[in-house]
């Protein structure tokens, strides 16, 4: 032992997995947030008047996969995350504006350009992945793996694995 | 009132990861380069107890629930392109909306660039569904089902190998 351990991801994540259990039995709802983006980005195309009905997309489950199914329960879980965040990290103090993180500078260097895209393109790829998947780290990881999907376990040493390898080719050898 | 209870999840599952402190960018890339196991330990611990409450409410009657399909050939292209922009971004879907309300500033640029990343999904979902989803398609098939054995039986080997892990996580300091 280095030290003394740090108990708050145990203790917050055992309290996150009872939450998980209260909502199944009160709500019948797992966790999971992927499917709120493709759902938001496609009402504010309709907002704006981008008419993209006629794709299979949009047919799914009588639009259920788009802006249509919101206000739901998912929309409001992901909203209420950032609102959950804000409210813990200001009561505790440990709120802290940063304009890019230590280890990305270290890595890439401090330009704010550089950093959004990578993150814009990478952010793509991340959402079409997780989709393609049939979930994130909250739907596979914590659903998914509750609830002993064969799946969920695949996917998320798919995760781990290709994730691991390229903060190898990214970061290099520690 | 299923608006009400997806708030209220959101906002209490939004707290717990921001004092388990898993919404940071050196958090998750640490993980990936095998530096920093928080997010691990509080993923693993959410799992542990989330998959014993569930089964315990399936096996009382008050759950119903069937694990996510597992779909070979979406699943580990999915799972790659995912694990690859994982690295660099530092944040799954979830944790960038709780990383921008604690803060981090720079996390909106993933946040952007996964609700573009919806907009392509929704244009390739056509063409995902005809060729990719048909590869190793098996349903929602669980883990027990597929070794022949009680939920029980692998819900227990998985608290072992976790409790391992963390173990093996504070002997190293990780």
């Amino acid at each position: 032992m280095q030290g003394s351990v740090n108990w708050k991801p145990y203790l917050f994540g055992a309290l996150s997995g009872l939450l998980l259990t209260l909502s199944v039995a009160v709500e019948g709802q797992f966790f999971g947030t992927s499917t709120t983006f493709p759902r938001f980005t496609t009402l504010v195309l309709d907002t704006v008047g981008i008419d993209l009905g006629f794709l299979e997309f949009y047919q799914v489950r009588d639009g259920n996969l788009t802006g249509a199914a919101f206000p739901n329960w998912q929309l409001l879980f992901v909203l209420g995350i950032a609102l959950g965040a804000l409210i813990a990290s200001k009561l505790s103090g440990t709120f802290k504006r940063e304009e890019l993180p230590p280890m990305w500078v270290e890595r890439f260097g401090p330009s704010v350009k550089v950093r959004a895209a990578y993150s814009v393109l990478a952010g793509v790829f991340a959402m079409v992945g997780v989709r393609m998947a049939g979930g994130c780290t909250s739907g596979h990881g914590v659903s998914g793996l509750s609830s002993l999907g064969l799946g969920s376990l695949f996917v998320l040493a798919v995760f781990f694995g290709t994730g691991i390898i390229t903060a190898r080719l990214v970061y290099g050898r520690r | 009132m299923s608006l009400v209870a997806g708030l209220v999840t959101g906002v209490v599952f939004g707290a717990f990861l921001q004092q388990g402190e898993v919404l940071r960018f050196e958090r998750q890339v640490g993980a990936m380069r095998l530096l920093d196991m928080t997010i691990i330990k509080f993923m693993l611990s959410t799992i542990i107890v989330g998959m014993i409450g569930v089964h315990l409410l399936l096996d009382a009657g008050i759950a119903e629930f069937s694990p996510r399909d597992f779909n070979l050939g979406a699943q580990l292209i999915g799972g790659v392109f995912f694990g690859a922009a994982w690295a660099l971004l530092g944040y799954c879907p979830g944790t960038a909306l709780g990383a921008v309300a604690e803060g981090r500033k720079h996390a909106w640029w993933p946040i952007l660039g996964m609700l573009i990343g919806g907009l392509v999904f929704a244009l390739s979902y056509g063409f995902i569904q005809d060729y990719i989803m048909p590869i190793g398609s098996f349903g929602a098939v669980s883990i027990q089902e597929a070794l022949g054995v009680s939920h029980w039986v692998v819900i227990a080997v998985f608290v072992v190998v976790s409790l391992g892990l963390f173990r093996f996580f504070e002997r190293k300091g990780l």
